[in-house]
C-alpha cells in the first residue's frame, strides 16, 4: 500500500470534456490516479462512463482537456530507443529522473500514443471479441504484445502464453485452441492475459464482467482483485454493476449526465451517499 | 481475345516486326503508362511500399497477370527481348498467352532464354539463372497485403505499415509452428524489404526468396485486381520473417531433377498416373534445357576423351 502514498500521481486529468455537437458527452472532469490504485466510475448507461475511459486511455480525441501519463522511469533506455526509431522526440512535459517523463497522451503522435497502449498500459473491453483475435489461437493471442515489442524466440513465447494461462487459471492444453472456442469467461481470462503479459503499470477495464452469469463473474472478480495486487497494477474499472465497484476498486466517481457528481473513497460513497443521484443508484440495489 | 489469339497465332508470326494496327504500342495509351511509370518511381523510391495505381481494364480477367502486364506494357521499348515465365515454364497458356499479346502488340522480340531478355514478366517463380542489373522482373501479384490474413481492414493494414506494427505477421508464423511444427508457408513468404516495409512477394515458392535479396535486376511487382504497385530496387537487402529458433529455410528434394539430374534447381512433382508414380523435374524449364544441353555436351566430349584413350592404351 505504499505505494498509494507516492506523491507524483500516475494518470492525471484536467478539465476534460468531449463534445458531439450539442451533445455533451462528458465535461470537467478531473482526476488523479496514483500507482497501484484502482478507481472505479460508475453511474447509469449514457452517463459518460465509456467516452471518459476511452479519452483517458487516448483512444478518443477530447474536446477540450488534458490527460497526463508519467511514464515508467525505469523504461528511459526504451523511451531513448523510441525517440530514435521515430524521430518523435519533442514530447511536452517535465523531465524528472525519479517518477519518470509526464506525456500528454493527446498530443502524442498516434505511433507513440499505440505503442504505450501495448506496451505500458492495456485495456479489457466488455466483449472479448473486441479485444481478441479470435481466429488465431490462445498462445498467439497472449504472444502477440510480445511479438510487437520485438520478441522473437518461438520457446520463450511458448513458456510465457503457457505461464500466462496458468496465472489466469485457463487450462494449459487449452493453448493452441482459438478463443472462439472458449465459454465467455474463459474469453475474459484471456483477454486479461493478453493485456498483462507486458507488465503493464495501468489497465482500463470497460465492464469486465459484463455479460457473464454470477458465479463466473465471482471467479472472474477474484481473479482481477488478486492480479491487480500482486502486480501493483492502478486500474480505471468502468462499471454499472455497484457490487463489482465496492469488491475491486478503493475510490469511485459517480457520473450523471456527462458530469462527476460525487467522488471518495468507495465505501464512503456507497455507504453515506451525497448527492440525490448516488442515493438513488445505491438504492436501487436489490437487496437480499 | 486470349483464345482468339491460338487461331491467329500464324498471323502474329508473319507479322512480328509490325505491331497491330489500331492499336498504341503495347496496348495501353500513352497516358496511362505515364501513371503507372509514376507509381512505379514512386515504388522504387520507397522499397516494398504499396503504391495505390489506376489499374486500367485489360483485355483479360484479373487473375490472369493485368497487374503484370500494366507493368511491362509501361515499361516496354522497342529495343527490349521480353521473356514470360508461368510457374517458370515458358510453355504453359498463362505465358504462351501473356508473350502472343505483346508480340501483337509491340512487335518487340521475344526470347525463352533468361540470359538474352531484358524483361521477364513472371508468374510464380524467380528464373533459375542469375539476373544482372541489365535486366526487369515484373511480378503478377494476386494479393499485395501480406497483413491480409491477419487483418481484413485496408484502413487499419495501412496504418500498421506506416507505424511499422509488424508483430502480427509474426503471430502468422507462430500460428504455422503451432499447427505444424516447422514454418509450413511454402510460397508467398513475407519478406521485409530494406529493413522497412514487409512486403508479399507474389506467390514465388519459399525456394526464391533468398534470390530476392542483393539482386542486381530490378524487380517490380503490379496487382491488377488489387490496382497496387510495389518494387524491390537492385541491391537491396530483402530478409525473409522467422523465429530466432525456427530460422527460415528453404524447401529441398532428396532426389534429383529427373529430366536434367539438377539437384540445385526447384523442382515440381508431377504425378505420373493412377497407381502415385511421380517424378520430380525443374519447374524452370529453360534452366532444365539448359543444363540437359550442357550435360549432353559434356558426355559427348566424355566419351569421345573415353574412346581417344581407350584407343591410346591399346
Amino acid at each position: 500500500m505504499n505505494m498509494l502514498n507516492s506523491s507524483t500521481p500516475l494518470l492525471k486529468a484536467r478539465n476534460l470534456t468531449k463534445r458531439y455537437g450539442e451533445h455533451i458527452g462528458c465535461q470537467n472532469v478531473n482526476l488523479d490516479l496514483w500507482p497501484g490504485e484502482v478507481l472505479g466510475i460508475v453511474g447509469e448507461s449514457g452517463s459518460g462512463k465509456s467516452t471518459l475511459l476511452n479519452m483517458l486511455s487516448g483512444r478518443l480525441t477530447p474536446t477540450c482537456g488534458q490527460v497526463l501519463y508519467r511514464r515508467d522511469p525505469s523504461s528511459q533506455l526504451l523511451n531513448a530507443h523510441h525517440t530514435q526509431t521515430t524521430e518523435t522526440g519533442n514530447e511536452t512535459g517535465t523531465h524528472d529522473p525519479d517518477a519518470g517523463l509526464e506525456i500528454d497522451l493527446h498530443t502524442l503522435s498516434e505511433g507513440e500514443r499505440r505503442r504505450l497502449l501495448r506496451t505500458e498500459l492495456g485495456f479489457v473491453h466488455q466483449n472479448p471479441r473486441d479485444g481478441l483475435r479470435m481466429r488465431v489461437s490462445a498462445g498467439a493471442n497472449i504472444g502477440e504484445r510480445l511479438m510487437a515489442r520485438g520478441d522473437r524466440h518461438y520457446g520463450h513465447l511458448r513458456t510465457t502464453a503457457l505461464e500466462w494461462l496458468d496465472k489466469v487459471e485457463l487450462s494449459q492444453a487449452r493453448i493452441d485452441d482459438a478463443p472462439a472456442s472458449y465459454s465467455g469467461g474463459m474469453q475474459q481470462r484471456l483477454q486479461i492475459a493478453r493485456n498483462l503479459v507486458t507488465s503493464p503499470r495501468l489497465v482500463y477495464m470497460d465492464e469486465p464482467t459484463g455479460g457473464l452469469d454470477v458465479s463466473v463473474q465471482a471467479r472472474l472478480l477474484d481473479l482481477i482483485r488478486r492480479l491487480v495486487r500482486d502486480m501493483g497494477l492502478a486500474v480505471i474499472l468502468v462499471t454499472h454493476d455497484l457490487a463489482v465497484a465496492r469488491l475491486l476498486s478503493h475510490r469511485l466517481m459517480v457520473m450523471y449526465h456527462g458530469n462527476v457528481v460525487e467522488e471518495g473513497l468507495t465505501d464512503q460513497v456507497l455507504d453515506d451517499p451525497h448527492h440525490a443521484y448516488t442515493q438513488l443508484l445505491v438504492s436501487s440495489i436489490l437487496q437480499g | 481475345m486470349i483464345l482468339q489469339q491460338d487461331a491467329t497465332a500464324s498471323v502474329a508470326q508473319e507479322t512480328e516486326t509490325a505491331p497491330l494496327a489500331g492499336y498504341n504500342f503495347a496496348y495501353l495509351d500513352e497516358s496511362s503508362k505515364r501513371m503507372v511509370r509514376r507509381g512505379l518511381l514512386k515504388a522504387v523510391a520507397i522499397p516494398g511500399y504499396q503504391v495505390p495505381f489506376a489499374g486500367r481494364e485489360m483485355p483479360m480477367p484479373c487473375g490472369w497477370g493485368t497487374g503484370g502486364i500494366q507493368v511491362t506494357a509501361s515499361i516496354i521499348g522497342p529495343d527490349d527481348v521480353l521473356k514470360v515465365i508461368d510457374q517458370g515454364s515458358d510453355e504453359t497458356t498463362n505465358a504462351v498467352s501473356i508473350r502472343s499479346f505483346f508480340k501483337r502488340t509491340t512487335g518487340v522480340a521475344t526470347t525463352t532464354h533468361t540470359k538474352d531478355a531484358s524483361i521477364i514478366q513472371t508468374r510464380h517463380r524467380i528464373p533459375e539463372e542469375p539476373l544482372t542489373e541489365a535486366q526487369i522482373l515484373v511480378y503478377q501479384v494476386p494479393l499485395p497485403e501480406p497483413l491480409r490474413w491477419l487483418e481484413p481492414s485496408e484502413q487499419e493494414t495501412r496504418m500498421l505499415h506506416a507505424l511499422e506494427e509488424y508483430g502480427l505477421m509474426n503471430v502468422k508464423i507462430y500460428e504455422d509452428i503451432m499447427r505444424h511444427g516447422t514454418i509450413a508457408m511454402s510460397f508467398d513468404y513475407p519478406v521485409r524489404v530494406a529493413g522497412r516495409y514487409i512486403t508479399a512477394p507474389s506467390p514465388i515458392p519459399r525456394f526464391d526468396n533468398p534470390k530476392m535479396h542483393q539482386n542486381p535486376a530490378l524487380q517490380l511487382f503490379g496487382a491488377g485486381r488489387e490496382k497496387r504497385l510495389y518494387a524491390i530496387p537492385p541491391y537491396t537487402d530483402v530478409k525473409s520473417l522467422d523465429f530466432e529458433d525456427y530460422p527460415f529455410t528453404v524447401q529441398h528434394w532428396d532426389e534429383p531433377c529427373a529430366l536434367c539430374g539438377s539437384t540445385t534447381s526447384y523442382l515440381d512433382e508431377v504425378v505420373l498416373d493412377d497407381k502415385g508414380t511421380r517424378m520430380f523435374v525443374c519447374s524452370d524449364s529453360d534452366a532444365c534445357q539448359a543444363t540437359l544441353a550442357r550435360k549432353q555436351a559434356a558426355q559427348e566430349t566424355h566419351n569421345q576423351g573415353t574412346t581417344s584413350s581407350n584407343g591410346c592404351e591399346a
